[in-house]
């Protein structure tokens, strides 16, 4: 067991370190959270500059310990979160580098990193949420392309994407995870429509995609046909693997912040904040430990692992506790959407909802670890 | 960076569960289980010829010259087979109190007005003045109030963390095989929800308390030895509640061992003050 870094990783992050210290200070600053147009501009020219200095293939070609280093170093900077980039850097990119075929690689994984392309996700359907597997919008077969007719929900970034990793069901006959197709679908064609969705924080996070007639050309399918679902899970595998390492570190900071109001205001003095505080202190040591534990055991294994589900599921709930403690510490301010970490405390609502309910995690912890039989 | 145990440290902490399953397994732990416990000193000598007093014990002065991550890879599955007595303090004294080492010498301490196995041991560290027996509720932990406060050791505090860890581990495992057998309503009752979801979150309570032990053992920082025993207790004491949950009745009985775990793991929970005192530990530190 060996906590201490390579001296290969730790130059890596003293250049990191150095780099962000000298571009931080010239970033513009970020835009408003409700102007998409400046997030998404902003978003990628935070990835032009990563690509410029060598960084932007950080989180496909580099080792899971230079990844959890990067994600370290960008959050403990303050750098610009991943955000318009997120699910082509983190889902679209790494699941066509895998299954893509070298056209599709030379078309679509340049763009991405370069900071050019916007992707968005349509898995989830209105009928199928967590039950992926249910998905009803179907593709037929014309001629050079399928035509797809549905609708998704829940499509982070969907208002500002040019690309879709698109889940269809091309055999309605065959078994449900059977059937089921990956497409990459242009955000401009005929048929589509985004229908933003407001959140309960009060942004528009994410939407509705409408697709009526729309044609996909067949080269634009990722996979075999029917192979959409096995494709699907090495997608997934990349979303829980250290996606939340930079989250960890924020909470972390959010932490001693609070600590630090707490001092100031008083409340400090209450012995069971006090002590609650110290718990979320244990708390957030633990989760930054158990994604050490993870990148160590996929620096071996090569994939992520189920580990992701146990942390996601711990860190989600960590999450709210760390915002609710916050609430805390504001008081009557914790009602004031201009106050700090007022806005956090809603947005954490949906950790225990999105990439799989706590409640799915929980399934897969015991069937797949535990191996608890199947249920109802 | 390789956060993960080495060949030998699996190999060191499947040797002590193999030593533990021959030597103190389901028969010998029912057997112990009294209304006098004895300590087996046959069996505690053999520990100390296995180096588990001795394993942080430099090999210049006879011990095995290893470190804390070996230690507390011991103590988790001492904690996991319940064995009982003072272990943490003779392990402690090992290179100070002759014959601790090789498990000859039964060393106890004062720990937060309390005393393990007074009776039984043959060294006792600490001010006993005034020892008054309890009624303990551990039946394998005999008890006395002391005045003496004693210090909190955090080496002691990890040990007991380490402890803690191998009795959430157990308990886990005793729910699923649990759940995974006993049928109910015509299937196994592990493939509801209700105990399914149970025992997913005493993995993950007990996951969270393991790499929070195995990392204060690397770093030792104060900081780091507090949130482990936090966590480790949440997991050992939650994790033993929950397995008796699934026992259902059974697990309410004394013919189910799952009683012996919560009442161990409580005993413990008791050890270096309590959990205020790393609450408040920790609280410093974010201000620090």
């Amino acid at each position: 067991m060996d906590l201490a870094y390579t001296p290969e990783e730790e130059d890596f992050r003293a250049r990191l370190r150095q780099w962000l210290g000298e571009v931080l200070p010239k970033l513009p600053p970020a835009p408003d959270p409700s102007d998409w147009p400046g997030r998404r501009a902003y978003d990628l020219g935070w990835q032009r500059m990563l690509h410029d200095a060598g960084y932007a293939d950080v989180h496909w070609d580099a080792s899971p310990t230079t990844r959890l280093i990067y994600l370290e170093e960008t959050e403990r900077a303050g750098a610009p979160y991943v955000g318009a980039n997120f699910v082509g850097l983190l889902h679209a990119g790494p699941t066509i580098a895998a299954e893509g075929t070298p056209e599709q690689r030379a078309r679509w994984l340049p763009p991405i990193l370069r900071g050019e392309e916007v992707w968005c996700q349509g898995f989830s359907e209105p009928g199928a949420g967590s039950d992926l597997a249910a998905l009803r919008t179907r593709a037929r077969r014309e001629g050079d392309d399928y035509v797809v007719s549905g609708s998704k929900i829940w499509t982070s970034h969907a208002e500002v994407a040019d690309w879709c990793e698109l889940l269809v069901r091309t055999d309605p006959s065959a078994p449900r995870h059977r059937g089921i197709t990956w497409l990459a679908m242009s955000m401009d064609a005929p048929g589509v429509t985004v229908r933003p969705l407001r959140t309960l924080a009060g942004s528009t996070e994410f939407a509705e995609v409408f697709l009526d007639e729309v044609r996909v050309p067949v080269g634009h399918r990722v996979g075999a046909e029917n192979d959409g679902w096995r494709v699907t899970m090495v997608t997934l595998s990349f979303e829980r693997g250290t996606a939340f390492v930079g989250e960890v570190v924020a909470c972390r900071r959010v932490l001693r912040e609070l600590a630090s109001e707490a001092r100031k205001n008083g409340r400090w003095d209450d012995p069971v904040l006090r002590r609650r505080l110290g718990r979320l202190n244990a708390e957030f040591r633990a989760l930054r430990r158990l994604t050490q534990w993870n990148v160590s055991e996929a620096s071996v294994s090569g994939v992520p692992g189920v580990g992701g589900s146990v942390f996601k599921l711990r860190y989600s709930h960590a999450r709210q506790e760390l915002y609710d403690a916050a609430a805390d510490v504001l008081g009557p301010d914790a009602l004031d959407l201009d106050r700090a970490w007022v806005l956090d405390r809603l947005s954490s609502l949906s950790y225990t909802i999105a990439a799989g309910t706590s409640q799915i995690q929980r399934n897969i912890v015991a069937e797949r670890i535990l191996g608890l039989p199947k249920g109802r | 960076m390789r956060f993960q145990l080495t060949e030998d440290q699996r190999a060191l902490k499947a040797g002590m569960r193999e030593l533990l399953e021959r030597r103190f397994g389901a028969a010998e732990l029912r057997a112990a289980t009294v209304d006098e416990p004895r300590l087996d000193r046959a069996l505690w000598r053999e520990l100390g010829e296995a180096g588990f007093f001795a394993l942080c014990v430099p090999e210049a002065d006879g011990g095995v010259g290893l470190g804390l991550p070996e230690a507390v890879l011991a103590f988790e599955e001492a904690g996991r087979a319940l064995l009982p007595g003072p272990l943490i303090a003779t392990h402690l004294a090992a290179g100070t109190v002759p014959g601790a080492a090789g498990g000859e010498t039964i060393v106890t301490a004062v720990d937060a007005g309390l005393v393990e196995w007074l009776a039984q041991a043959d060294v006792i560290l600490g001010d006993t003045a005034g020892a008054v027996p309890l009624r303990s509720m551990d039946p394998l932990t005999p008890l006395h109030r002391v005045v003496d406060k004693g210090e909190a050791n955090p080496l002691a505090v990890l040990l007991t963390a380490a402890e803690q860890l191998g009795t959430a581990t157990r308990a886990c495992e005793l729910a699923v095989q649990h759940a995974r057998t006993r049928e109910q309503f015509g299937q196994p009752i592990g493939a509801f929800q209700a105990v399914k979801h149970l025992c997913a979150d005493m993995l993950v309570r007990a996951e969270t308390a393991r790499v929070a032990v195995y990392a204060a053992a690397v770093t030792s920082a104060p900081a780091d030895i507090a949130a482990a025993r936090l966590l480790a207790d949440e997991a050992a004491v939650r994790g033993a509640r929950d397995c008796l949950q699934v026992h259902g009745g059974m697990g309410f009985t004394w013919e189910c061992e799952v009683h012996l775990h919560l009442k161990r793991a409580w005993v413990r929970a008791q050890r270096g003050g309590g959990n205020t005192e790393s609450e408040e530990l920790l609280a410093a530190d974010l201000v620090a």
